[in-house]
C-alpha cells in the first residue's frame, strides 16, 4: 500500500514540498538549539515550560479526538463513519508522533531520554504518559494498517484486531487523562490544581480532533475526490458542538470557583489570561488578545454550527469556517493559555512573561509540518485504497 | 534465486561500504596510545589492567555511592587517602587530563561527558581565585 | 517455507520486544528501585491536635532555622551567606532573570510567604530581605514527579538530592516545586562562573539544580557554607530535626517559627523566626 504515496497530482507534490521546506527550517533550528541549549527559547526560570510542552498537550487531545470516530463506528455500529474512521486513526498516529517530537525538543538532555526506561519511576506521571502515548501510537498503527489492508482486499478484518480496537478506546481516554495528571497533581500551581482539568481536556479533545478531521474531509473532497458523506460530516459537527459546549461549561466553572471564592491563587492565572495581572505597578497581559480572540472564535463557530442545525441548511464552506474557528480557539485555550497561564504568577508571586523566540517558533513549525507531512502520506494511502476499491 | 543481477552487486557494494574504515586505514590500527603516567606513583585503586578495562564502571559506582547512597568512605591507595571522585581522587595523581585520559579516548573515538561538569586540573587552574 | 519464515519473524519480533522491555521490568520488580523513596520515611504520627495522622520521618532529618531577627540587624550577613554558597558550588552569575541559577537568594517577605501576606506587616517584614532556599521537604513533590529518580530523598539524612548525571532536563520538578527553589541550566554555565572551586563540579547545560544542603561538606564534617558564613551569630541553625537534644530542636522548642506554604503538604525542613 505504501506505493500509493509515490503517485500524485502536482498539488500533492507542491504541498509536500511546502511541508518539506518547513521541516528543513525546523531541523536547522533544532540543530542550533541542540548545540547551544534551551537558552535559545523564550523559556525562563519562572516559565519553565513553553511552546513545546503546550503543543504537546494540545496534540495529545487531537490524538484522543479520533475516539469520536472509533467509538460510534465500532461500538455503536454507526455505518456513516465507515469511510472516515481510518482518518481518525491516521490523525492519531501523526498527532502522537508530533507529541513525542515536542517532548524530545523540550528535553534539556535529549540523549538521556531513555533514562525514563532505564530507571522506571511509577510514581511519576511522565513515566505513565510515556507508556500510554507509545501504547496508543502502536495500537493505532496496528489497527489502522490491518483494517485498511483488509478493506483493500475486500475481506472482513481478522477477528483478533477488534480486541485491539476495543483496547484503544480506553487508551484514548487514558492518554489525555494522564496528560492532565501531569498538571493537576502539582501542589504549588493553583491554576492546574483542579480536578476538572482531565474532563476539560477530554471535552476540548473531542472537539479539536473531530474539527480537524472535518477540515481534512473538506480538503480531501476538494483535492482528492474523496467524499466523506454529508451525514458523517453532520454527525461530526454535532459531536463538536456538544464537546465545545461542555468544554466552555467546565471553563466557566473555573471562573466561578476562582472569582466567587475570592481566593487569590485561584484568580491570578485567570486574571492574567483574560484581563491582565497587575504586579508592582505593571500590568502583564500578553495573552489577553489570544484568549479573547479564542473566546470570540469559539462562540462564532458554535453559532454557525447551531444556525445550520436550526435552519436545517448544510453548506460545506460554513462547516469549514466553523471547524477552523473552533480548532483555533481550542488551540489557543490549551496550546497557549493553559500551560503559560499556569506559570503566572510563580510560587514566589512574581510575574515573568513568556514570549517564544524565532528559533523556538521554527522548531515548532518544523514539528507541526512533520506531523502534517506524515498525515498527508497516510491520508494519501487511505484515499488511494478507497479509490482502488471503487474502481 | 531471483534478481541475482541486483542482489549480488548490491551485497558487494554493501560489504565494501561497511568495511571501508578497515581498508581505508590499510588494515592498520595505527600507533597504540601511550598515556602519560603519574611520576613517582606506583599504585592505583586497582591493578593497571583492571583499571584500563573497568575504570568507567568504577567511576559510575563511585558516583552512585557518593550521590545516592551517601557512602563517601575514602579510598586508600598506597597509604594515602582520597575522597571518592574523578576530581577528588583520580586527577590528584593523573594531573593531566589531556595527556592521560584523552590519549586513549581520542584513539578509541569515545567522548565521555565527564568533563562537561567535572573540572580538569587545567580548567580548575584557569579560573583560580586571585586575592 | 513461507510458513516457517513467518514463524521465525514472529518469534524474532517478540524476542526483540521482550529484550527491549526487559531492563524496565527487571528494575520495576527489584526492591532496590524503591529503596531511596521509602527507607525510614513512613511512621504515622500521633498526638498533635491539628494533625490527621500524617506520617513523620524517623532517623536523621536535617533542617534549618533562619532567624530573621539576626539578619535584620546585620544587613551584610545574608549577602555573605549567599556569596559563600555561590563560591563553594560554582554557581554561575547571570545578570538576566531568565537564566538565573539560585541555590540560596534574597526575596521580600511578600514573595517568600505569599500565603501569609497581610496588609499591616511589621517593619521587618516590610523592608528586610528574607533568605530563600530549597526546603528539603519530607514529602517533596519534585521527587514524586521526577521520571528518572534524578532527584531523590537521601534516606540517611532527609536531604533532597540531585543526580546531575541522570537528569534529562524535563523540568517537571520545576513545575512541581511549590517554592520556586529549582533552577535550570538554559545554557553552558561555565563562562559565567568567575572562580572555580576545584573541589566541586560545575553543571552542564540542560540539567536542573538546587541547594543540596552541602551534602559534600557534611561528609567532611563541615557545616553548610551559608551556615558557616553566619557562624557565631545564630542567624542560621542547622541540625537534625528528629533529635530532641539537638541545637536546632532547642531553638524550635523555644521560638515561634513559620514555614513556607505548609498547606502544600510537602512538610518543609526549613523554619523561619520572623
Amino acid at each position: 500500500m505504501i506505493e500509493k504515496v509515490l503517485k500524485g497530482k502536482s498539488t500533492y507534490w507542491m504541498w509536500l514540498a511546502v511541508l518539506g521546506t518547513c521541516i528543513a527550517i525546523g531541523a536547522a533550528c533544532y540543530v542550533r538549539q541542540y548545540m547551544f541549549g534551551l537558552g535559545l527559547t523564550g523559556m525562563s526560570r519562572d516559565v519553565s515550560w513553553g511552546l513545546y510542552i503546550s503543543q504537546f498537550t494540545f496534540l495529545v487531545g487531537v490524538a484522543a479526538g479520533g475516539l469520536m470516530l472509533v467509538l460510534p463506528y465500532y461500538v455503536h455500529d454507526y455505518k456513516a463513519f465507515g469511510r472516515i474512521t481510518i482518518l481518525g486513526e491516521f490523525l492519531a498516529i501523526s498527532a502522537l508522533i508530533m507529541c513525542l517530537m515536542f517532548i524530545m525538543a523540550d528535553l534539556g538532555q535529549p540523549l538521556r531520554g531513555l533514562n525514563v526506561v532505564f530507571f522506571p519511576t511509577p510514581g511519576s506521571m511522565l513515566f505513565w504518559d510515556m507508556c500510554v502515548l507509545w501504547g496508543y501510537l502502536i495500537l493505532n498503527c496496528l489497527c489502522g494498517w490491518v483494517i485498511l489492508t483488509a478493506e483493500r482486499k475486500q475481506v472482513h478484518p481478522p477477528k483478533w484486531i477488534y480486541i485491539f480496537v476495543y483496547i484503544s478506546i480506553p487508551f484514548a481516554v487514558s492518554i489525555h487523562t494522564v496528560t492532565a495528571m501531569l498538571y493537576c497533581g502539582l501542589p504549588g500551581r493553583h491554576f492546574w490544581l483542579s480536578a476538572i482539568i482531565a474532563p476539560r481536556f477530554l471535552a476540548s479533545a473531542f472537539a479539536a480532533g473531530p474539527s480537524l478531521i472535518v477540515l481534512a474531509c473538506l480538503v480531501l473532497r476538494k483535492f482528492a475526490n474523496f467524499d466523506a458523506g454529508k451525514e458523517a460530516i453532520q454527525k461530526l459537527t454535532t459531536i463538536i458542538m456538544y464537546a465545545v459546549i461542555i468544554n466552555t461549561f467546565f471553563f466557566l466553572l473555573e471562573f466561578f470557583v476562582g472569582y466567587y471564592s475570592g481566593m487569590p491563587g485561584h484568580i491570578h492565572s485567570l486574571e492574567y489570561l483574560f484581563f491582565g495581572l497587575e504586579h508592582d505597578g505593571h500590568v502583564y497581559n500578553n495573552l489577553v488578545p489570544f484568549m479573547w480572540t479564542a473566546t470570540a472564535f469559539s462562540f462564532t463557530g458554535l453559532g454557525i454550527l447551531a444556525y445550520m442545525k436550526i435552519a436545517k441548511v448544510f453548506d460545506y464552506r460554513l462547516v469549514g469556517v466553523a471547524s477552523a474557528l473552533i480548532f483555533l480557539s481550542l488551540w489557543a485555550d490549551k496550546g497557549l493559555g493553559f500551560v503559560f497561564g499556569g506559570f503566572v504568577p510563580n510560587p514566589l508571586n512574581e510575574v515573568t512573561e513568556y514570549i517564544p523566540t524565532a528559533n523556538e517558533l521554527g522548531i515548532t513549525l518544523g514539528i507541526w509540518a512533520t506531523g502534517f507531512f506524515i498525515l498527508t502520506l497516510l491520508y494519501k494511502i487511505a484515499v488511494g485504497v478507497e479509490h482502488e476499491i471503487e474502481a | 534465486m531471483y534478481n541475482k543481477g541486483t542482489i549480488i552487486p548490491g551485497l558487494v557494494i554493501f560489504i565494501v561500504f561497511v568495511t571501508f574504515p578497515l581498508w581505508y586505514n590499510g588494515l592498520n590500527a595505527g600507533p597504540v596510545p601511550k598515556p602519560d603516567l603519574p611520576v613517582g606513583e606506583k599504585e592505583c585503586v586497582a591493578p593497571a589492567g583492571e583499571m584500563r578495562d573497568n575504570h568507567m564502571k568504577l567511576l559510575n559506582e563511585w558516583r552512585d555511592a557518593v550521590l545516592r547512597d551517601n557512602d563517601r568512605a575514602n579510598v586508600k591507595v598506597g597509604g594515602k587517602e582520597y575522597r571518592k571522585g574523578l576530581q577528588m581522587a583520580c586527577m590528584q595523581c593523573h594531573t593531566d587530563k589531556e595527556k592521560f585520559c584523552d590519549s586513549c579516548h581520542t584513539y578509541a573515538a569515545v567522548s565521555p561527558t565527564c568533563w562537561d561538569c567535572h573540572l580538569t586540573p587545567a580548567e580548575a587552574a584557569s579560573k583560580k581565585e586571585t586575592h | 517455507m513461507d510458513n516457517t519464515r513467518r514463524k521465525f519473524l514472529k518469534i524474532a519480533g517478540a524476542a526483540a520486544l521482550a529484550g527491549m522491555s526487559a531492563p524496565a521490568i527487571v528494575k520495576l520488580t527489584s526492591h532496590t528501585a524503591f529503596a531511596s523513596e521509602d527507607a525510614g520515611h513512613a511512621t504515622p504520627a500521633h498526638g498533635e491536635a491539628g494533625a490527621h495522622g500524617e506520617p513523620v520521618s524517623t532517623g536523621v532529618r536535617l533542617g534549618m532555622v533562619i532567624d530573621m531577627r539576626v539578619f535584620a540587624v546585620q544587613p551584610m550577613l545574608l549577602d555573605q551567606a549567599i556569596a559563600a554558597c555561590n563560591k563553594v558550588h560554582n554557581i554561575p552569575h547571570f545578570t538576566d532573570r531568565k537564566n538565573e541559577i539560585k541555590w540560596i537568594w534574597k526575596a521580600p517577605y511578600a514573595n517568600v510567604f505569599p500565603e501569609q501576606e497581610t496588609l499591616h506587616k511589621s517593619e521587618m517584614a516590610k523592608t528586610k530581605p528574607f533568605a530563600v532556599l530549597c526546603n528539603h521537604c519530607d514529602n517533596p513533590s519534585c521527587v514524586r514527579v521526577c521520571p528518572t529518580k534524578a532527584t531523590f530523598v537521601q534516606p540517611e539524612n532527609g536531604i533532597v538530592g540531585m543526580d546531575f548525571h541522570r537528569c534529562i532536563g524535563c523540568r517537571f520538578c520545576m513545575a512541581a516545586c511549590p517554592y520556586g527553589a529549582r533552577s535550570f541550566n538554559w545554557q553552558d554555565p561555565r563562562p559565567f562562573i568567575t572562580n572555580y572551586n576545584p573541589d566541586f563540579p560545575t553543571r552542564m547545560r540542560g540539567v536542573v539544580e538546587k541547594c543540596n544542603f552541602c551534602g559534600e561538606r557534611l561528609a567532611l564534617g563541615l557545616e553548610p557554607a551559608c551556615v558557616e558564613a553566619c557562624k557565631g551569630t545564630g542567624a542560621m541553625v542547622f541540625g537534625d530535626l528528629n533529635d530532641p537534644a539537638s541545637e536546632i530542636r532547642g531553638v524550635l522548642d523555644k521560638e515561634f517559627t513559620i514555614q513556607r506554604n505548609p498547606a502544600a503538604g510537602t512538610r518543609p525542613s526549613v523554619y523561619y523566626i520572623v
